[in-house]
């Protein structure tokens, strides 16, 4: 099977492997949080395989019409990016809300702390 | 007696904030004023202290004039306010009109009034000719989604009823410049709304939020937000 590899499809197979490794070891230290991580190794399976499994990306892109294989694995790529950026807009804009309601929250306490300690409040 | 709370959202404001709450304390002698210090730079938390007549919260950090009234109303949601107003810290809106914008909402006719420097007949200050185009844009886009004509959509001189405040305590956009957008929200989720006239002066001091560069990326921003709080879903109004 290595014999009638070509250079480029070892140069992929390499670097969808590390690329794995680089994900899992980030996950597995605590660096992303799997629910994020989860888009990444779907999409870094996917090139794991296809560069294993030359034939497959071959067929497939027969199946859907791309007369040129690596292109299907371009296309594949650039979904996964945006899906990814999408996910990323979305995780930033709901820790925008909890950073703003935390804010408020401080806000309010501190406003609560400082009537509490004024002399001669009713409570 | 009901209590009300006039809401001073406010950046970096020190050169006025003191006259805006002494004028506002000589009109409504029995109201609790609020100001919140949305991060400012300058010296307006200790300016708006040193008056002794207003409360003042101080944000950690700046959070935009959004974020910085939504404070306002969960203050005012905390303190079971049966008013709140909502005026601005650079003294663009005269107190003086405070218990007219209040009349409606103790006459029950509406959750919320906004009072309009269009609508009055005395002309007064009524800004530069651009951001009035600009204005009747926002005016027809609200007629489009809302039905309801409001003359003046970017005024931020409001007042709110406890069942408006309540609303709002929770889903207060949270967008820098939010006037046009919380017409929307309301009228959407069934709150009334009344417009009656107010004169307003010019700014006595700092410079406007919107400046002429940032103005088509203003309307562009505000009519997307506009159309995106059309676009959702309904909220529960908890009464």
């Amino acid at each position: 099977m290595l014999a009638g590899m070509e250079k480029i499809q070892l140069i992929a197979i390499l670097g969808s492997i590390f690329f794995m490794i680089g994900v899992i070891e980030l996950i597995r230290r605590k660096q992303i949080k799997e629910a994020y991580a989860l888009l990444w190794l779907i999409f870094g399976t996917v090139f794991v395989v296809f560069s294993i499994w030359k034939k497959g990306l071959d067929f497939i892109a027969s199946l859907v019409g791309v007369y040129y294989p690596p292109a299907l694995l371009f296309l594949v790529m650039m979904v996964a990016i945006v899906l990814i950026l999408i996910q990323f807009s979305v995780v930033i804009s709901r820790n925008n809300d909890k950073v703003k309601n935390l804010a408020q929250e401080i806000a309010l306490l501190k406003k609560q702390i400082e009537d509490e300690n004024k002399p001669g409040n009713k409570n | 007696m009901n209590n009300r709370i006039i809401i001073v959202p406010c950046f970096n404001e020190d050169g006025c904030i003191k006259s805006v709450i002494e004028e506002i304390a000589s009109h409504q002698p029995a109201a609790e004023v609020v100001v919140i210090n949305d991060g400012s730079t300058d010296m307006t938390s200790q300016a708006a202290r040193s008056t002794g007549t207003a409360s003042v919260i101080d944000l950690p950090v700046n959070l935009g004039v959004g974020g910085a009234v939504q404070t306002g109303f969960k203050f005012a949601h905390k303190r079971k306010a049966d008013y709140a107003i909502k005026v601005d810290g650079d003294g663009q809106h005269p107190a003086a009109a405070v218990d007219s914008l209040l009349l409606p909402l103790m006459n029950g006719e509406a959750d919320l009034v906004i009072a309009s420097r269009f609508l009055s007949p005395n002309m007064g200050y009524q800004s530069s000719f651009s951001r009035r185009i600009g204005s009747k844009v926002i005016q027809w886009l609200c007629q489009m989604l809302t039905g309801i004509r409001i003359t003046d959509p970017t005024s931020g001189y409001r007042a709110y009823n406890s069942r408006a405040i309540s609303f709002m305590a929770r889903h207060y956009p949270t967008f820098d410049y939010p006037e046009p957008e919380e017409i929307v929200l309301a009228a959407r989720n069934g709150l009334r709304i009344i417009e009656i006239p107010v004169e307003m002066r010019d700014r006595q001091a700092g410079i406007s939020t919107i400046s002429s560069s940032m103005s088509i990326y203003y309307m562009l921003k505000v009519t997307l937000a506009m159309i995106f709080i059309f676009l959702r879903p309904i909220e529960k109004i908890k009464e």
